[in-house]
């Protein structure tokens, strides 16, 4: 990826919003996922390890599918593959229109967790 | 949405759950030192891109001049039993990415605001912006050690902050005091829900 210099003459650029960079040539320039969703802490899962042999698949994508033979929250594959959560997304949203791997949203908030879940919360932390 | 819906009884391997906390306050008050000293792994960065072509933009051909530029984010993860994680999310601190605030809000348990009593106002957009959202939130009073110690009803005054809203006194870089604001938070959130969670 290239680094520049931020311009002046730029509303986003400056020194306290970091490099200028182009991350979504891996995305032959798209910006939005082909589904919605992938919430930061929505888990993806790979089907079969063999998928990510396909030579058909960009390395990105393979590497992808390569975390997710457990199942991986999408903001800690951003991190493992050093690349921004809106350009995983796109990736995700073409495995996911492949069948290569499946996407587990969290509950919304309307469906937050019970009661248990908030006291095993607590007692967790208490035990750390 | 075509994508699985959140589901552990399915086949295959168990799907945890995650919840969401975001670890929100000014510039400087601590955020990242807390998601540090709280995370069982290395904090790790996500980072959020803008571009200079706009939000709403869907393919970015055509516009190989405009700019992209990038925010990151803090996060680690507490791993509380094999079926739930906690991850904690330091926001981005500087007002003009109030909109990324939203996403990481989207269905977050709840949030912790740290305020440093040398400058408190920084705190005061965190506070106002899960006010109107009605997520849940405690106030962590970060205490740094050229700081001049105030009493919390004192700092409560200045924050305006309802009877109902925690507020702790917390050493950010103390993990055992961090875990401390996390309970009181998950504490609040289950008064919040008429099922307190009872005392150890």
């Amino acid at each position: 990826m290239r680094t520049e210099p931020p311009g002046p003459q730029h509303e986003w650029l400056d020194d306290a919003a970091g490099p200028v960079v182009r991350p979504y040539t891996l995305t032959g320039g798209r910006v939005r996922s082909a589904a919605d969703g992938f919430d930061l802490v929505a888990f993806v899962l790979a089907g079969s390890p063999t998928d990510a042999a396909d030579p058909q698949l960009p390395p990105e994508h393979r590497r992808l599918v390569e975390l997710a033979h457990r199942p991986v929250p999408v903001a800690e594959l951003a991190a493992e593959l050093d690349l921004a959560v809106g350009v995983v997304r796109v990736l995700l949203g073409d495995l996911l229109a492949r069948g290569l791997v499946a996407v587990h949203e969290p509950p919304t908030a309307a469906h937050l967790p019970h009661d248990d879940i908030l006291k095993a919360v607590v007692s967790g932390l208490r035990a750390l | 949405m075509d994508s699985v819906r959140y589901d552990r009884t399915g086949a295959g391997p168990r799907i945890p759950l995650a919840l969401k906390i975001l670890v929100a306050g000014g510039f400087g008050a601590g955020k990242t030192t807390l998601v540090s000293a709280l995370s069982e792994v290395r904090p790790l960065q996500t980072e959020e891109i803008l571009t200079g072509a706009g939000v709403g933009t869907d393919d970015l051909s055509g516009v190989e001049g405009k700019s992209t530029t990038t925010v990151a984010m803090d996060f680690g993860r507490i791993t509380i039993n094999d079926d739930l994680q906690l991850y904690l999310f330091g926001t981005p601190g500087q007002d003009r990415f109030w909109f990324l605030w939203d996403e990481l809000a989207f269905g977050a348990l709840g949030a912790v605001v740290l305020a440093d009593t040398r400058r408190l106002a920084d705190c005061f957009p965190s506070i106002d912006y899960f006010e109107q959202r009605g997520i849940p939130f405690v106030v962590g009073v970060n205490c740094f050690d050229d700081a001049r110690r105030f009493d919390l009803e004192t700092v409560r005054q200045a924050l305006d902050l309802d009877p109902h809203v925690p507020l702790v006194l917390c050493d950010a870089r103390e993990r055992q005091s961090g875990k401390l604001v996390l309970i009181s938070l998950v504490e609040h959130v289950a008064r919040q829900r008429g099922e307190p969670v009872p005392a150890a």
